[in-house]
Formats: structure tokens, sequence, C-alpha cells
């Protein structure tokens, strides 16, 4: 059996969930002039999903053998992960105010020295091949667990990511999902500009691995699929989740710029109320 | 600093039509003055930094001049094999260029600090290493890296440092140290951003009475040996100062030049960022402070270090 809580023990409503994130992002990079709002609200709804339906996790026992392991390898979109797991239990919510503080423990990019985070990720382009190596430590250890990791578009620029895949698809680890953050910006401009992807899903196909594309930001699909994996016995499978950076507020959707920019007084009431509208 | 580097990167390109510059997809509100100047010459590789600078040697085979542009461990750490091979034992004129190097990213985490590259970087084969202790030693590092030719690193903090030099009448020599306090019987060896932090301190000693000498040492390959010898000779203590791990990067240089030289020589102390406190968050002036490396802590070393001195020769 399973040690960690059944997925139906702990199910919350995830558009609430991630009406929660979004604020305490919001709340966050406001506070400290931080970066990266438009990478944490691309991903929060897969987030809310994640953490709120599907992971067999359990916040009061965050380092339990079989528990189902999460990378974030987009790691400047750390605020987005702590305040998942800050409105999981994980840690106290009053943990969020003190977000890249002087001695205190929530770094700018997500760190494993909080609970619930698994790898320290902030360099881009790693997560996959550690994501890699817990699919393989699950068989060798013959346990149910799975592992789950989270990329950016961009990210897949990096030759380390199409490595893993290789070694992902050669092996069929089923137990491995990625999700990609398909928002398609990156830093410096669009991806279909700086290097293109597509075709993105032949590309994973083509490396073995089974492909659904979704929209990202609707929960019932992402928790449809996320219920019924793997997506394919034997492979290594993929998500990639159609996203809009910034998503949910609308001065901040699909704009480079806020990449880099933080709320200034005004645009954080009004981005505060356009999430509370939105209900 | 960054805008320093890109000014005199856009003039360079103008007198130079061989200078070729590629980002990993960073330089937002930096670059795009040499993008929209030189469209042909710049290229946004994407997040893939071991293929740029793969190609940067490749390019660089071909005769061209490239400058690599990324932030901290990224340019460098992350494709420290493809520096190696392809470029350093190659010899290809590629200068590497780190923003936001040392702790600069602060409370961004371990994962955005450039503490340990200058420990791999400074013992490959051709390469200079240049940290720069304000926009105008970037701008003169960064000239000087491409008239040389051959593979150089350039380490930058991340914007807003102070210029510490007179811009009209600074000159450089390649490998040189810079005297900004002539050496004392306390003489401070620094190299990189940290420099504000080490004149500040010596600012605070005066105060006391105690003359600090100053030497900002862009250059930690080639180091400027003679500058070190006659510091260490000159002085009862050195002091250096970085804003890196306090083993192997330009403290590490120092000290094997140090341990050779005959008595009776100067006491060296190395300081910069303590291995080991990796999960400390915090930004760059608190990061410095932690470390000892703020000028108010490197102050207290030397006052410390003095009495120290003071009650040994009391009782001899
Ligand atoms: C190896 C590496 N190179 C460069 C960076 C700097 N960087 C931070 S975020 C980012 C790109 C953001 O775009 P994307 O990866 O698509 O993520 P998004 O925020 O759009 O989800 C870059 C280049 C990095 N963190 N790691």
């Amino acid at each position: 059996m399973n040690s960690c809580a059944s997925p139906s023990d702990n199910r919350v409503d995830t558009a609430d969930l991630a009406r929660r994130i979004r604020k305490d992002v919001l709340r966050m990079v406001h506070r400290t002039r931080a970066s990266h709002v438009g990478s944490c609200f691309s991903m929060a709804d897969m987030m809310a999903v994640l953490y709120g339906r599907c992971l067999r996790i359990d916040p009061l026992h965050p380092d339990a053998a079989d528990r189902d392991r999460v990378v974030v390898s987009k790691g400047h979109a750390a605020a987005a992960v702590y305040a998942t797991l800050a409105n999981r239990g994980f840690f106290p919510l009053e943990w969020l105010d003190h977000y890249t503080e002087n001695g205190g423990l929530l770094a700018g990019h997500a760190s494993h020295n909080v609970p619930g985070i698994e790898l320290s990720t902030g360099s881009l382009g790693h997560g996959l091949s550690v994501g890699t190596g817990m699919a393989l430590a699950a068989r060798v250890q013959q346990s149910e667990r799975r592992t789950f990791v989270v990329l950016s578009d961009g990210e897949c620029d990096e030759g380390s990511i199409w490595e893993a895949a290789l070694f992902a698809g050669h092996h069929g680890l089923d137990n491995l999902t990625v999700l990609v953050d398909y928002n398609k910006i990156q830093s410096f401009g669009r991806v279909a500009d700086i290097l293109r992807l597509e075709p993105f899903a032949d590309k994973w196909r083509s490396f073995g691995w089974a492909v659904r594309e979704v929209d990202g930001h609707d929960h019932a699909a992402l928790a449809e699929t996320l219920e019924s994996l793997p997506l394919s016995a034997g492979q290594p499978g993929v998500l990639l989740c159609h996203t809009v950076k910034g998503k949910g507020v609308s001065f901040m959707e699909d704009q480079m710029v806020w990449h880099y920019k933080s709320p200034n007084d005004e645009q954080l009431a009004q981005a505060l109320r356009e999430l509370e509208n939105a209900r | 600093m960054r805008n320093a580097f890109v000014d005199e990167l856009c003039r360079i390109a103008r007198e130079r039509k061989d200078v070729v510059l590629l980002t990993g997809d960073l330089g937002f509100s930096v670059l795009e003055k040499f993008a929209e100047e030189f469209p042909e010459r710049y290229f946004n590789v994407g997040i893939a930094e071991q293929n740029m600078a793969g190609m940067a040697a490749g390019l660089a085979l071909s005769g061209l001049t490239v400058v690599t542009y990324s932030i901290a461990n990224f340019a460098i750490v992350r494709c420290l094999e493809q520096v190696r091979n392809d470029i350093c034992y190659h010899g290809g004129a590629v200068i590497v260029v780190s923003v936001g190097t040392g702790v600069a990213y602060g409370s961004q985490g371990y994962t955005h600090h450039g503490i340990e590259d200058m420990a791999f970087t400074r013992v490959l084969p051709n390469m200079a290493v240049i940290a720069p202790g304000d926009p105008v030693e970037t701008r003169h590092g960064l000239r000087a890296l491409v008239e040389r030719g051959g593979p150089g690193s350039l380490r930058l903090g991340r914007g807003g440092e102070p210029v510490l030099h007179d811009p009209e009448t600074f000159r450089w020599t390649f490998g040189k140290a810079v005297p900004l306090i002539a050496p004392q019987s306390v003489t401070f060896l620094s190299t990189g951003v940290i420099l504000g932090e080490v004149l500040a301190a010596a600012d605070l000693l005066q105060r006391q009475g105690i003359a600090a000498g100053v030497l900002s040492m862009p250059s930690v390959e080639p180091l400027d040996v003679e500058a070190v010898i006659a510091a260490a000779r000159h002085a009862r203590l050195l002091i250096t100062v970085e804003e890196h791990v306090r083993e192997g990067g330009f403290g590490g240089a120092v000290a094997e030049i140090v341990a050779g030289l005959p008595a009776p020589r100067a006491r060296l102390i190395r300081t910069g960022i303590a291995r080991n406190t990796a999960k400390i968050v915090g930004d760059q002036a608190f990061l410095r402070r932690t470390n000892g490396i703020d000028a108010a802590s490197l102050a207290a070393l030397v006052e410390g270090e003095m009495a120290a001195f003071v009650a040994v020769e009391n009782n001899t």
C-alpha cells in the first residue's frame, strides 16, 4: 500500500487553489519587487490540478518514502511553487510573507531547503535529467511512486532536456510524466522567433514519448489526463500544456515585459480585483 | 557595469567588423543597442549555453572575434567543457561575459551565485580571467581582451556599480594591477566588484589612523606577479578580497605566489565567500556581511590583526 494519502482523501477545489496561488504570488512579487510573475501565472493552473487532485502526497509527511516526486525545473517560478505548497499545508502560509527575506528560507529560485521541494532549480534544463533518475530509481526499487517534471518551453532549448528524453524513451519509463508550460514566450522574445520548437509533439513522439496536447488552463482537461496515467503503457508521457504567460490578469497576459516587471500598488489592486471577479 | 560593457562593445564593433555577439536568451534592456545596430552580427542562440560556447569556438576558429553573454554560471560553468576544449585548448578568440557574478543575484539563491568560476577558469590554457572593479575597468578590460585575441572570461556585476576611476585619465595595461592607494604595511588586494567595499574599508581605517593600501587587480589570470611580490615584501599584512569562494580563485592565485617567497614577507589573509553557506538566503549586502567582506567587517579584521601585531611586539 502507498504510505501517502490517496488522492481522494485530499482533493480540493482546484479553481479556488489556483486563485489563491495567483493572489499569493502577486503579493509576494509586489512586496519584493521580484520578477517572473508571468512565469508563475502560466503554470498556476497546472500546479493547482497536480497538487489539488492528482498527486499522491501528504503535506504532513513530505519525506514519505513512496510519495510522488515533483520537480519544477523552471525554478524561476518559485513564488508559484511556494504558494502552492503553503496553500496545501506543507508549511504555514505566513512563510510567504518572508519570501526572499534576508536570513529566511524561501530563496528567489525554488530551493530544496523548503518542505515539499525535491530539487533546487533555477538553472534551466536540469529538471528532466534528475526526474528521469528519480523515475529510474522507482523502477529499480519496485516502487509505485510516480515522477512529475514541470518544464518551461524555453528550457527545451537545452540539449540536456533531449538527452534525458532519449534515455526515458529508450527505457520506457512510463512512471515519468512531463508537463511543459508551453506559454510561447521566453526571456528575450517569443519561442517561435528565437528557436522554433514546432513540430513540438512530433519531436517528443520521435523520442519514444506518448504525447497529449491540452489547454493548460482547463482544469477538467488537465485532471482527466493526469488521472489516467500513464498516457501509454511502456512509454514516458508528456503533456504539452498550451498556456498564456501572465494568465489571469488582463494586462499581464502574453507580454514579455511581465517576465521582469513587478506590479506597482495600483496594478496590484487591479490584478487582485480581476482575479476576484473571475469567480 | 552591464551598460558600460554594451556601450564599449558597440564602439568596438564599429571599429572591427569581425566582432560577433551571442546571447543565451538574456540581455533584456541591455543588449538591444547592439542588436539594433548590428543585427547581422547578433544572435540569440536560445537557452542553450553548451551550444553557444561550441558555436563560439566554431566562429572563432573561422576568424571571427566572439563575445558570448549570459548570467552568472550559465555563461561559463554550464558549458565548462566546451569552454575548456573547444575554446581554450584551440585558443579561439572568444570572450565569455558573465553578468551578475559573485552574489549579485543575492536572494535569488545558490543557483544564481557565480562564486566558484575563477577556480575553474584561471587554470585553463590560454584563458585570461578579468574581473573588473567598476564600469571603467569594465570598458578597459573588454577592449584589452578583444585586442589580445584568444579566450577570455569577463566577470561583471549586475548593474548600478559605482564608478571608482576617472574615466578620462584611467589607463590600463593588460594584466597589471591598478594601485588606488599605494601599498602600506596593510594592503588590500581586491578583484571584481567588491572594490567599492574595499575602498570604503580603507576609508574607515584611515579614520582610525590606520593607513591601508588598495590595489585593484582586475586581471586574475594573468596575475600581476610583480605587484603581488612587491606588496608582499613591503607589507606586514596582505588581504585578498573577492566575491568568490576563498579557495581556488584570486586569493588562491595570490597565495601560490606569496607561499614561494622567502621571509620576510607579509602574512596573507584570504577573504571571500565561505563554502557551505549556500543555504543562507539574502541580498548581496547581507551575504557580503555574512561572509565578512563588507567594508565594516574588512576594517574590523584589519584592526584585530593590527592589535595582535602590537601585542606580539610588546612581548618581544
Ligand atoms: C541555464 C539557464 N540559462 C539562462 C537562464 C536565465 N533565464 C531565466 S528564465 C529564462 C527563460 C524564461 O522563459 P521560459 O524558459 O520559456 O520560461 P517561462 O518563464 O516562459 O515559463 C531564462 C533564459 C536560466 N535561469 N538558466
